[in-house]
């Protein structure tokens, strides 16, 4: 039993569709907070084994530079929802629904 | 002589920016007529001037600059000033110098006096471009100039409604406007497919280019291209059956129907035919030509047939000019063009007068047009009367007069040329011509004062305006006798035509039959016009009944069949049309339009401000996007 | 046979684990199975070959990121369960059921690019006398990927900044509106909740 790149990229789109599921279901900033984590963490599965077939470097690069974009967006974003917390007490998005016209 | 070129061109044209620019708005300002007239004057000096230089040095050909030039097409704006241009130039600047010396006095109680300068300089001005350039091209933009400058002429008065005269058909100056316009189209694309047909063919649209390529092209192909030429001629010439435009033209001013309606514009058709002259005189357009000289004659003897019934002042002169076109086609088809030349000339010069003197016939009246409402006027407008009576005269062709030498001339070619129908009609409509002129003369200035019980109280034009219209009585009753020189001068550039000795010798019996008809005619007009007393209220009623009369009355019902199958079935179909664009097009637009405010409607409800809908649609996009990439991946 | 083992191993370990950070309702439970989950991920990369990769996920994400979040869950009432109002269930687990049978079936496919070239070959170290992924790496970033990686330092930087004036910012005043004042803006909040 071989295990090829398809068996890497299927794992990768399984997860990336388990975050998605919970981008739409979740209603929970933080949660929603996860759920991209779990999606930016199945790209980058992808991309290392792409680069694993390949032999080449570029997908291991490009895997950094994505965990650096998602580290710099939990830093901001982690102060934003504290922030958010703060004035509206709750982190529910049909709580802080402020874009109704 | 390179700047007389351009003062010449151009200062017409700075007369109308004059006009056009800084007056348009104004109040009439009589400094606007002075300048104009003057500037018009100053492009008649330099037309005298450059007439001398070409008859001592030849031709004058300058090159402005290029004008239109992609890929093999180049097309310089040049003008070429030669034995034939600087006759037309001279024509075409003295008749609008006196002209618009009239007009000063002619239209000195219309509100819109500075706008009718402006108008007039144009027509100038794009006149001058037509006989000046030495490219089809050229020419083309002049013959367009002109129409444009004729449909706004003649729509002059465009706010004046459709009225009914008693025997004309109702129609209003903007109406007539239209006619003029739309007709010469029609003609107009026949010239464009002349133009576009020597272009492929020579690669040129210079004169002397094009006119030495000529017989190096196929027979067939010369034929459909003067075919082309002759079309664009007949509409500005108002040839049958493209005429009827210019009757209804009389709705504009006269100043305006005396010098584009009679003198100048309209044998611009005839200079075309002159300056191609290369083209029809070749072997293999024989036909064509042969056609224009029989069509020529045949429009001659149809008009001054209807001129022999009209009662419009204007329209009968107007009838006359379409009868004299004809002679001039005549003499033109025949390969008499420098005949054909002089009498356009000599027909510029009485024919303006003649329609100068009916415009203050006019003026006198209050606007008054029917002959059978004036009479014996001669005791209140004794000036306009003898302007009138020797421009009669000349159109006649009476001895002496510039008429005489002219038509004399072009009924002799016929003869020379053994085309002897030709011949009897162009010498019957001297009679006829003869006839309606001196009816029109006798009933407006003989005869019972039948204008006094109307209720008119005439009185004559200005003084200055009298003495301004007596250089155009002078030629008119002059210029025959330059006929010598004018030959010399003209047969350096165009063909001579020499009469046989047969001819030569029979010409004065020829020409005495002539006068002898035309003098009879008159004396018919006479006897039947100038009486006094209860007769002159009188009208033949019962020959107004007849056939003939009616007919010719209604102009042989061209109008009418116009009307009835052309303009009547258009009408109908642009309606039906509409309403087609209507359903198709426009409900095509507004279905457009409908389904943006639809799918706005329907994608409303998407707006919740819910932040989590809006991720789910999202989430939905992205699925539509990765289905649709492996469609695309699994099909590729 | 071994990296059969591991791999099925890791691959339902890490579903099941994200499915609970999903699904779950208590945060704790959802950060805890994420942090699990990507610890397993980073032996995929190590399967992978990808040796520093793997270190880096852990480091970063396990080490750096999942700290953040449990510290800034100490910001909010993390023993709570979370309440909400799921809209349409199946509609959602519809839609991410499709997207899942999509990838599957679109990486199922064999992979035709056979003849595409490397343009960083693992193994580039080895021309320098040294071998091993973190040296392949090393070479690879600070050569041709150097000023992307220098505006990503960059980048973090300043997220970090951002991050500690966001947080350590007291709500005396509006950030977006400075004019007005908090018990306004709290009155408006309470108008429009009511």
């Amino acid at each position: 039993m071989e295990i090829g790149i398809s068996h890497y990229l299927i794992l990768s789109g399984i997860l990336f569709s388990i975050g998605f599921v919970g981008v739409l279901r979740r209603k929970n900033l933080l949660m929603l907070f996860f759920a991209t984590e779990i999606m930016l963490n199945a790209v980058n599965i992808a991309f290392a084994a792409i680069g694993n077939y390949y032999g080449d470097l570029s997908g291991q690069m490009f895997a950094f530079f994505i965990i650096a974009v998602a580290a710099s967006e939990v830093a901001v974003g982690l102060g934003l929802l504290i922030i958010l917390y703060k004035k509206y007490g709750s982190l529910d998005l049909d709580v802080i629904s402020t874009m109704k016209g | 002589m390179e700047n007389l070129v351009y003062i010449a061109l151009f200062a017409p044209f700075v007369g109308s920016l004059f006009a056009g620019l800084f007056f348009a708005r104004s109040p009439k300002t009589h400094l606007v007529g002075i300048v104009n007239s003057s500037l018009i004057g100053i492009a008649f000096i330099a037309s005298v001037t450059l007439a001398l230089h070409v008859a001592e040095h030849g031709a004058v050909h300058v090159t402005m600059m290029s004008w239109i030039s992609a890929g093999d097409l180049s097309i310089p704006f040049g003008f070429l000033v030669d034995e034939v241009s600087v006759t037309m130039m001279l024509v075409v600047t003295l008749v609008s110098t006196i002209v618009h010396i009239y007009s000063t006095g002619y239209m000195n109680h219309d509100k819109a006096y500075n706008r009718f300068f402006a108008y007039l300089s144009a027509f100038v001005f794009s006149m001058m471009i037509l006989v000046m350039s030495d490219n089809f091209a050229g020419l083309f933009i002049g013959w367009e100039g002109v129409g444009v400058c004729s449909w706004l002429l003649i729509g002059f008065w465009y706010h004046k409604e459709d009225k009914t005269f008693e025997e004309n058909p109702s129609i209003s100056p903007s109406w007539a406007a239209n006619e003029a316009f739309i007709m010469n189209r029609v003609a107009d694309l026949g010239m464009l497919v002349g133009i576009f047909l020597i272009y492929w063919n020579v690669g040129s649209l210079q004169y002397d280019v094009v006119f030495k390529a000529l017989p190096h092209l196929a027979d067939g192909l010369l034929v459909s291209i003067a075919i082309a030429l002759f079309i664009g001629a007949m509409g500005k010439s108002a040839q049958f059956p493209l005429h009827t435009w210019l009757t209804d033209a009389m709705e504009g001013p006269t100043p305006v129907s005396a010098l584009i309606h009679a003198a100048t514009m309209v044998t611009a058709g005839v200079f075309l035919v002159i300056r191609a002259n290369p083209l029809f005189s070749l072997d293999a357009v024989h036909g064509v030509s042969m056609f224009i000289a029989s069509l020529g004659a045949f429009v001659a003897f149809y008009a001054a047939s209807m001129a022999l019934s009209a009662r419009d002042i204007k329209r009968i002169v107007a009838l006359s000019t379409l009868s004299q076109l004809g002679y001039m086609f005549a003499a033109a088809g025949l390969g008499a063009y420098w005949i054909a030349l002089f009498h356009l000339a000599a027909h510029a010069f009485f024919k303006a007068l003649l329609f100068l003197g009916a415009g203050n016939v006019m003026h006198a009246m209050d606007d008054e047009l029917d002959i059978f409402k004036m009479g014996g006027m001669k005791k209140v407008m004794m000036g306009s009367y003898v302007y009138m009576g020797i421009a009669s005269f000349a159109l006649a062709g009476l001895p002496i007069m510039a008429g005489f030498y002219s038509k004399d001339a072009i009924i002799e070619t016929a003869f020379n040329d053994g085309s002897f129908i030709i011949w009897a009609i162009l010498v019957i409509t001297a009679g006829m011509t003869a006839f309606y002129s001196f009816r029109q003369v006798f009933f407006t200035f003989h005869g019972e004062e039948r204008y006094k019980a109307l209720g008119f109280h005439p009185h004559d034009m200005y003084k200055y305006v009298l003495v301004a219209m007596a250089p155009l009585a002078a030629l008119a009753i002059s210029f025959g006798w330059f006929m010598d020189s004018f030959h010399e001068f003209i047969t350096k550039n165009l063909p001579d035509y020499e009469m046989s000795h047969h001819t030569h010798d029979l010409a004065p019996f020829l020409g005495t039959l002539v006068i002898i008809l035309a003098l009879t005619g008159i004396f018919i007009a006479w006897k039947k016009y100038a009486g006094k007393g209860a007769d002159a209220w009188k009208r033949d009623e019962e020959f107004e009944q007849s056939f003939v009369y009616k007919l010719v009355a209604n102009q042989y019902y061209v109008p009418k069949f116009y009307d009835e199958f052309i303009v009547q079935p258009y009408t109908i179909a642009s309606k039906k049309f509409w309403e087609i664009d209507k359903a198709v097009v426009d409900g095509f637009v507004d279905l457009i339009g409908k389904m943006f405010y639809k799918s706005g409607d329907v994608s409303r409800g998407m707006q919740t401000g819910s932040l989590s809908a809006y991720l789910n649609w999202m989430g939905v996009g992205a699925l539509l996007l990765i289905v649709t990439a492996a469609i695309t991946a699994l099909i590729g | 046979m071994y990296e059969f083992v591991a791999f099925y191993i890791f691959a339902i370990a890490t579903t099941i684990l994200f499915l609970i950070t999903v699904m779950s309702k208590n945060v704790l439970y959802s950060m805890t199975s994420l942090a699990a989950g990507m610890v397993l991920i980073s032996g995929l990369f190590f399967l992978l070959g990808a040796d520093f990769l793997g270190v880096v996920q852990l480091i970063v994400y396990v080490g750096a990121i999942m700290a953040l979040y449990a510290f800034a869950m100490m910001f909010f009432d993390a023993t709570k369960d979370v309440k909400e109002k799921h809209g349409n269930s199946t509609l959602v687990f519809l839609l991410g059921g499709l997207m899942a049978l999509v990838f599957v079936i679109m990486f199922s496919a064999p992979i035709i690019g056979e003849n595409i070239q490397a343009l960083y070959p693992v193994g580039l170290a080895e021309n320098l006398g040294v071998s091993g992924n973190a040296q392949d790496v090393g070479l690879v970033l600070f050569t041709k990927y150097l000023v992307p990686f220098e505006v990503a330092a960059l980048m973090l930087l300043v997220a970090m900044i951002a991050g500690i004036i966001l947080a350590g910012k007291k709500m005396d005043y509006s950030l977006t509106e400075c004019e007005a004042s908090d018990e306004e803006l709290q009155k408006e909040i309470k108008k429009e909740e009511a």
